[in-house]
Formats: structure tokens, sequence, C-alpha cells
């Protein structure tokens, strides 16, 4: 299986910041260990990388690969969202929400 | 709002106490209606529905700042960058070429329909906020235009985050030292002041743009509705937007406000109508000449014209009832060549169908061919022709907006209106207008034992003594012959004369008259009106 190429956009070290690293953190070893890379980017710090990626809400979470482009916003607290968002079926669970479009 | 007024008053009496400073935005039709300009440092919303112009008086906004100097800043939510570069080059706007001198920046955040996302958890518009400050920053930005904040809504789910989002937004533009528009979308022209209902809370001030179906033409109209802290015109303004100028307000009353007053004399180009205006036209009148068809008032234009050139003076002619060939075939049959003037700079002759665009749009274009020309004298021929147009609304503005600006420009003006009946009555044109114009020339048939003759009289002429006889006149090739006046005939005005007897006549005069010239004219008014009526030099 391909790996997971997942970058987070964050401002600054904000309580949601923590938050959304935090659950996002959680998620991916629970569901993806091993298998995934974690960018974390402050849109504070990169503006211009934020403004390529053409992002205005943080937390937003980007799947790069594999494809399709997914994007998640939030601080990351609703697991099932987050699953269905990055189209990862969860593991042991029966659940196929994760449906292609 | 009182608080505003009272402001603005202490604002005029002493500049230290001024609370907001204004910042031209470079509009210069708009800054009249908003005394000065935009508030500085503040944010102002500009509502309208779709169509009505939002995005353009944004982006001229900033383009007016960066043609004086200051750099901007352009935040899309709604076209993508490249649409808008696109359009906006239609209006002489090259944003592309800014963006490559570092003078304009764009923040694209509007929707791409390649990305797909989902809502998971609160989040805030962090990004959003630190791509403008970037930006801002990158060209030292004076000006930002947010573009539209619905469609901030739009792109997200949570809409309580996103107002408290755009809340912290604005603020953060104040904290910029920035003076931005945002625009906002309404559904209908006279209902909320924005879909959301909470735009109009987010911003400092706010205008709105109108874009009005009236008898099957759209009218455009700009409104400050409110100027927190600092004075502005008030009501609505017609607006119309050009290629190549974009946005041009038409500020009907704030034009009238600083009319001087002329008291030099000028020549109609014939001497006998000078000296029943009292021996002029003043230098920067207006002139309606009214009359049904064929009794002479292309005529009077001509020979107005004809006036002018004669004394050097540069004359633009709007034509809307006959083509150029046309006119110059008449004036050629009066001894006029406007062919020769023409070539020696003299006229100009602007001349279309009256159909072709609306009032507005025809208000710029003559306002535009009297800056380029800079003309002495104006004539139009005729005000009827563009009466049809637009509504009777829309035809008044009109009125109003080029009389005040042909004032403005210290210009003599003459227009022409029709009437509907051979014989007499006022037309439409006269009841909206004659208020707006300083002289009033009436030119009417008058029946007599089975002639159709033709009357001249001075209705009305400020601030001046004037000829209150109805001659008679001739036309021949050398243009209008004034005659002698109608003294045996009343009710030419009224389209029904009916003559008297010199008996009863000589009663009337003998009672009422005030005129120096009338002991002549009486002499003559016993005359039968078959006799030949021989044309008095006066």
């Amino acid at each position: 299986m391909s790996k997971y190429l997942l970058r987070l956009f964050v401002t600054g070290t904000s309580s949601r910041t923590g938050t959304a690293i935090a659950n996002l953190r959680r998620i991916c070893e629970q569901e993806l260990r091993g298998q995934y890379d974690l960018e974390i980017i402050d849109v504070l710090q990169f503006p211009d990388v934020a403004e390529d990626e053409k992002i205005l809400a943080t937390p937003t979470l980007i799947k790069s690969l594999p494809l399709p482009l997914r994007r998640v916003i939030g601080d990351l607290s609703d697991k099932e969202k987050v699953l269905l968002g990055l189209e990862v079926r969860p593991v042991g669970a029966g659940n196929t929400d994760g449906v292609e479009s | 709002m009182k608080k505003a007024t009272k402001h603005a008053g202490i604002e005029k009496r002493s500049p230290k106490h001024t609370p907001v400073e204004k910042i031209a935005t470079g509009i210069s039709s708009f800054d009249i209606i908003a005394k000065g300009g935009l508030p500085r440092n503040r944010t102002t919303l500009i509502s309208g529905t779709a169509g009505s112009g939002k995005t353009i008086f944004a982006v001229q906004f900033l383009a007016a700042g960066i043609e004086a100097g200051a750099p901007a800043v352009f935040v899309t939510f709604e076209e993508s960058a490249t649409d808008i570069r696109k359009n906006m080059l239609s209006f002489g706007w090259d944003l592309q070429k800014w963006e490559n001198d570092n003078l304009l920046a764009f923040v694209d955040a509007s929707p791409d329909p390649h990305i797909d996302s989902v809502e998971s958890g609160s989040f805030d518009l962090g990004a959003l906020l630190a791509r403008v400050q970037h930006a801002v920053k990158k060209v030292k930005a004076e000006r930002v235009a947010v573009d539209s904040l619905g469609a901030v809504f739009s792109q997200f789910s949570d809409q309580s985050i996103v107002r408290s989002e755009l809340f912290r937004i604005a603020s953060a533009l104040k904290a910029m030292h920035v003076t931005a528009v945002l625009t906002a979308e309404r559904t209908d022209d006279y209902g909320p002041i924005a879909r959301f209902g909470v735009e109009e809370f987010i911003a400092d001030n706010v205008m709105i743009l109108r874009n009005v179906l009236e008898e099957e033409s759209r009218r455009r109209t700009i409104e400050i509705l409110k100027f927190r802290g600092c004075d502005h015109q008030k009501g609505e303004y017609p607006f119309t937007i050009v290629p190549d100028g974009g946005v041009i307000v038409i500020p009907l009353s704030a034009m009238h406000l600083s009319m001087k007053s002329s008291s030099v004399r000028i020549s109609s180009g014939n001497v006998q109508l000078d000296e029943m205006c009292g021996g002029g036209l003043f230098r920067d009148s207006v002139t309606l000449v009214s009359g049904a068809t064929g009794t002479g008032k292309t005529l009077t234009v001509t020979q107005f014209l004809q006036g002018g050139a004669s004394s050097g003076e540069r004359c633009l002619l709007l034509a809307f009832e006959e083509s150029r060939d046309q006119l110059a075939r008449n004036a050629t049959g009066w001894g006029v060549d406007f062919g020769k003037l023409e070539k020696e700079g003299l006229l100009r002759v602007v001349c279309d169908y009256p159909d072709v665009s609306g009032l507005e749009d025809w208000l710029v274009t003559i306002q535009s061919a009297i800056l380029d020309f800079k003309p002495h004298r104006v004539a139009l021929d005729s005000l009827s022709a563009l009466e049809h147009v637009g509504s009777p609304k829309a035809f008044r503005e009109f009125v109003i907006g080029l009389t005040s600006f042909v004032k403005h420009q210290e210009i003599t003006a003459l227009f022409t209106s029709t009437t509907e009946s051979l014989m007499g009555g006022d037309s439409i044109t006269e009841t909206h207008i004659s208020t707006l114009t300083d002289s009033i020339i009436l030119l009417r048939y008058v029946e007599m034992f089975g002639q159709m003759k033709r009357g001249l009289t001075v209705l009305k002429m400020r601030g001046s003594a004037h000829d209150k006889a109805i001659r008679e006149f001739t036309i021949d090739e050398d243009g209008m012959r004034m005659g002698r006046a109608f003294r045996n005939v009343t009710g030419i005005l009224a389209g029904a004369p009916v003559h008297v007897s010199p008996a009863d006549l000589e009663r009337v005069w003998s009672k009422a008259d005030a005129e120096p010239m009338t002991a002549a004219d009486r002499r003559e008014g016993d005359v039968t009106p078959t006799r030949k009526a021989k044309g008095r030099k006066r």
C-alpha cells in the first residue's frame, strides 16, 4: 500500500493548533501506523505556501498522496469525518463510507 | 446620522477637530458625493445585487490608488484572479503589469472546483488572514479590496465561525492601516442591506449600488448609506460604467453648489435675436429653444454655432435628429460652411442615433467630448430625441447633469426641444427642464388668414430685461430675419391665435404699455395683416 503524504496547516501555537496536531497524531497512529508522512506548516511563518495551496482556514489537513487530493478543515475532533475526508478505510471496522467519488 | 452632520460642520470650521480623515479614491466623480473620498483606514461595505458593478468599483478603487502611487491588495473569494485580470483589461486596468511591478498583489481565495474538503471540528480563517497580511506587507499596500463577503460564507458550512472570523479580519485590516472596501451581495435592490445580514456590521461604512429596471431600461445608482463619523451626500446618484473609465458617478445636486454666474454677453449669432434678449446670451447660460418641427430650431442652432465660430470660439454640436450630411446641407443653405469650420478646428459635430446608448452613457460621452474639445459653445439638437431613451426621471437627471456640467466649464449652451403639436403647447421636455435653463426662446407657427407665419418670443431671460413681444420672423438664405410683433393676434402660445380688431388693441395698449419700442409696433400693428409685412430692422 502506498504511503499517505499529509500536510497540516496551522496558525501559530494556539490551543486549536495543539488540539489538531494531537487529534491527527492519534488518528494516524490508530489507522495509518507506518504508512504516512506528516508535515506541519505554520501559515504565519510560510504565508506564501498557504497562498500557493489556496488555504483559507486553519487547521487544514491536506492529503496529497495517494490521489485524489483531499482536504479536511477543522481541529479534526470528529475522527469519522477525518477518515471520510482522507478516504481511509478504518482498520477493523466495517465502515464503507469512504467511497471514492 | 445627526452626529455625523454635526461633526462635518465642525470639520469645516476648524480642521483640528476633524474626526475622520478621508482619502480621495481617485474616482473623481465619486469623491464629490463622498465629500472628499473614503474615510482613511476604515472599512467600507459596497453592497449590491448581481451585476450592479461591485467588483468594478472595488478594482477601480485599487486602480486609482495604484495610479496615484498607493499599492493595493485584492482578495477575491468569487472570481479567480485569472478571470479578474482578463475582465479588467477592458477598462484599461492592466492588473498583471501592476503585479509584476509589485504594486498589486492578489490573494486568490476563489473556490477551486478540484478541491474537495470536509469539515471536522472548529476552525478559524487564520490562513486567510496570514495571506492578506503577507500580501499587504509584500507590496506595502495602502488599499485593500475584498470581493465578496458572501462568497466566504458559501465556502464553509459553519456560518457562525465565518461570521466571527470576518469580524476578526475586518479589525485586522484596520490594524494594518489600510483603507478597505468589502463587497457583499444583496438579493433585492430595495431590501435588506446584504444577504447574510451581518455584512453591514463588519464594516464602518456602507454604500449601496443599485441596478434597477425602469421602463425596460436599467438605471444604475450609488448611495452612501453611512459614513461613520463623517459627512457625505445623501440619496441615490446615477452612475454609469464605461469602457476605459469604469464607474462614473453623476453627482447631480453636488454640482449645483458651486456654480458661478457670468455677466458677460455673447452673440446668439443673430443680431436681432441678441437685441430681443437684451444684448445677447450670458456666457455661462443655458438656453432652451422650443418649437414645432420646421419652425427654425436647427437654424437657430446653426446661427448660434456660426456666431461663435466667427469670433474664433470653438463650438460643439451634438446632433441627434439629423445626419451629418443633412446638417451640413442645411447650414450651407444659410451660408454656413460646416466642413470649413471643422477643418479650422472651430467646430466639432457629434452625430449619432439617440438609442445607441443609455442617458447616463450619453452624459458621459458628451462630457468627455466637451473635456476633449474644450468648446466655448455647445448646441444640442434636440433634447426631445433623447427624451425617450430613458425614464422621465433619468431624463431629468441627464438634463441636470448636462446643464450643471456645461455651466461649470463656463460654456454657453443652446438646447432645442420639439413640441408635439404644430401650433403650440408645451412638450414633455419643456415641462421637465424649463426651470433648469436660464433662457427660453419659443418658436411657434401662427396661422393668419390662410397663411402660416412664424413667431418667436423670448419667454425667459434670467438676470436680464428682454423683449416681451412675439415677433414674426422669416427665414431666407441669410438665415432668420425678425419682423414686427404680432400685435393684433392673441393666443399664439396657446396654439389658438385669435385676431383682435385694431380698435380693441388700441384700447388695451394705451392702458398697459410700458415698453419703449411699442409705439412703433402699435402703428405697425394697425396695418391689416394682408398687407405685406416689411422686415423691420432694429
